[in-house]
């Protein structure tokens, strides 16, 4: 079994590139340089430091490499190590084993990758993953709670969707936010299951959808995704059950109708379009009130919107979220 | 050979009681390396449960089996195996309320009462403790034609512990399978099936023109 959570990684001898490009763009004012070398431990959902502070956790030194800014999350959760991320995984396009992912998916091309972004946008245009590593990457260290009641805490490397949402302008009809996984049975051999209707599709209302904690993941822990995590772009929701956070994403559409997701349309009775994580509204079948913190033993107790409330209750005031699940 | 006649009857008994302890033993080896990496809790839940289930099917699979195959070695072994998923359910839930709770019995009451998988894999297992409890032959005598019909639940066991797995995943391929194994085996219990399947063995073992051939009375006979 695990026992402590000491982030024990080996610094790569390859800086990714997206890391390699942010620094340049980093480096090229001396303010932010200043603001980087302050950026200590501000790894609040909000507040969260540059990518490139290198802070010297144990086992992350490497100056070249942005080690994540803190070893916990805001509430002083350790963070899940890297080799637990990276070989657990929920990626039914490649299996339903959970430990199988990491080696089916090891082959899995992610270059030359492009996102489509259009729908009721003033401008649509086709992002090229040069392009959305383009936007200034910053570390987020959220907390994951996937509907089957485990949870991580993942040091992030991306940028708010909303900025991505904002170059292309949304049109005043646009009420949601679709998005699209690839479709590629050769290379996502799970998909070739016609018990699911693939692509797998996800979606969010658009004041969700803008909200400063909904990031476009390019990485964790300072390195480019691996395609078990969703690589080379995937969405993370830290306020909602793991399955909102769609991952491989080649397509966002800004929408008027609420798109129906891929667990809505398998499972319409168990799975709703909003799913924010609540320990009061149970799954139909189990129990959402404790859950698993992966290296750890014993159960923790969910706290409501995974621990995100103060941040975006809001968005659901005068909603029952028992009906809205 | 001076093993020889006590071998051939009794091999069966003997891999199968060599078999079901390796599932135990791997699984504590694993644990006592660290070999589940993620989330032990998970693995090893997963993993007993799923031996338990597989040890209740083949349990089951004794008399079908014997029937088709006129081989009564098969029914020898039943008990064994029904005891061994006994074993593998009683250290599942051990892991469960030991492992994953705890021993938190507030979070156990919540867990057990309030989540319908929990409720039917409980069930599935007080039933094999009363089934392994009564599967001596002095309950057999105390409970005579009555422990027949006691030893019926394990049909409702296997129901309930499908159920369970099949309640408790996102998926249900897998434990659709078992559904499937267990609808299987419950058909051939019915009467008509349990004939043709003892008629079929009969045609089977004239055309291979056997030297040896059971009577019909042993090959039906019941548990």
């Amino acid at each position: 079994m695990i026992g402590g959570n000491v982030v024990k990684i080996h610094p790569s001898e390859i800086t990714p590139e997206h890391i390699y490009l942010s620094r340049r763009r980093f480096l090229k004012g001396a303010a932010a340089l200043a603001a980087a070398t302050l950026a200590v431990a501000a790894c609040g959902p909000e507040g969260s430091g540059p990518t490139a502070a290198p802070t010297a956790g144990p086992g992350l030194v490497s100056p070249s490499l942005p080690a994540p800014s803190a070893e916990t999350d805001e509430l002083g959760a350790a963070l899940t190590s890297y080799e637990a991320i990276t070989n657990y995984n929920n990626f039914y396009e490649f299996t339903t084993s959970k430990e199988r992912v990491a080696d089916l998916a090891k082959d899995f091309r992610t270059s030359p990758w492009e996102v489509q972004v259009g729908g009721l946008a003033g401008k649509p245009r086709v992002f090229g993953l040069e392009d959305l590593l383009e936007f200034e990457q910053e570390e987020r260290i959220y907390r994951l709670r996937c509907v089957e009641a485990w949870s991580m805490v993942i040091p992030w490397v991306g940028f708010p969707l909303r900025r991505l949402l904002e170059e292309v302008e949304p049109l005043s009809g646009a009420q949601y936010v679709r998005f699209e996984t690839l479709v590629d049975p050769e290379q996502m051999p799970g998909q070739e299951r016609a018990s699911f209707s693939w692509p797998y599709v996800e979606g969010l209302r658009l004041d969700e959808a803008m909200h400063d904690l909904t990031l476009l993941a390019t990485g964790i822990y300072g390195k480019s995704l691996l395609p078990q995590n969703g690589a080379p772009v995937r969405l993370v929701v830290p306020w909602k059950y793991g399955f909102k956070s769609i991952k491989s994403i080649v397509k966002i559409d800004l929408v008027e109708e609420m798109p129906v997701s891929f667990w809505m349309a398998s499972a319409p009775h168990e799975y709703g379009f909003y799913a924010t994580v609540n320990p009061e509204v149970n799954h139909p079948r189990w129990s959402q009130a404790t859950e698993r913190r992966i290296g750890e033993s014993g159960r923790m107790e969910t706290l409501p919107f995974n621990g995100y409330a103060e941040e975006v209750a809001h968005l659901y005031e005068g909603m029952d979220l028992s009906q809205w699940y | 050979m001076v093993l020889g006649p006590w071998w051939r009857k009794n091999w069966l008994r003997v891999v199968v009681h060599a078999a079901a302890w390796v599932p135990l033993v791997w699984l504590a080896a694993q644990y006592a390396q660290g070999a589940f990496l993620v989330d032990p809790v998970r693995e090893m839940t997963t993993f007993t449960g799923k031996t338990a289930l597989i040890l209740l099917v083949l349990s089951l699979a004794c008399t079908p089996i014997s029937t088709v195959t006129g081989l009564k070695m098969v029914v020898r072994v039943r008990r064994a195996l029904g005891l061994y998923a006994l074993l593998y359910a009683s250290v599942h839930f051990a892991i469960f309320i030991g492992l994953d709770y705890g021993f938190d019995l507030g979070l156990l009451g919540e867990a057990i009462f309030e989540q319908r998988f929990v409720i039917v894999g409980f069930a599935a297992g007080v039933i094999l403790l009363l089934l392994g409890i009564t599967s001596t032959r002095g309950w057999q005598r105390r409970l005579r034609r009555n422990w027949k019909r006691l030893h019926r639940l394990v049909y409702v066991a296997a129901v309930l512990a499908v159920a369970h797995f099949l309640w408790l995943t996102k998926d249900p391929q897998e434990p659709l399978r078992y559904a499937a194994l267990v609808a299987g085996l419950l058909l051939l219990r019915l009467p008509p099936v349990r004939r043709a399947a003892s008629r079929l063995r009969r045609r089977l073992a004239s055309r291979l023109e056997r030297k040896e051939r059971r009577e019909p009375e042993a090959v039906t006979a019941p548990r």
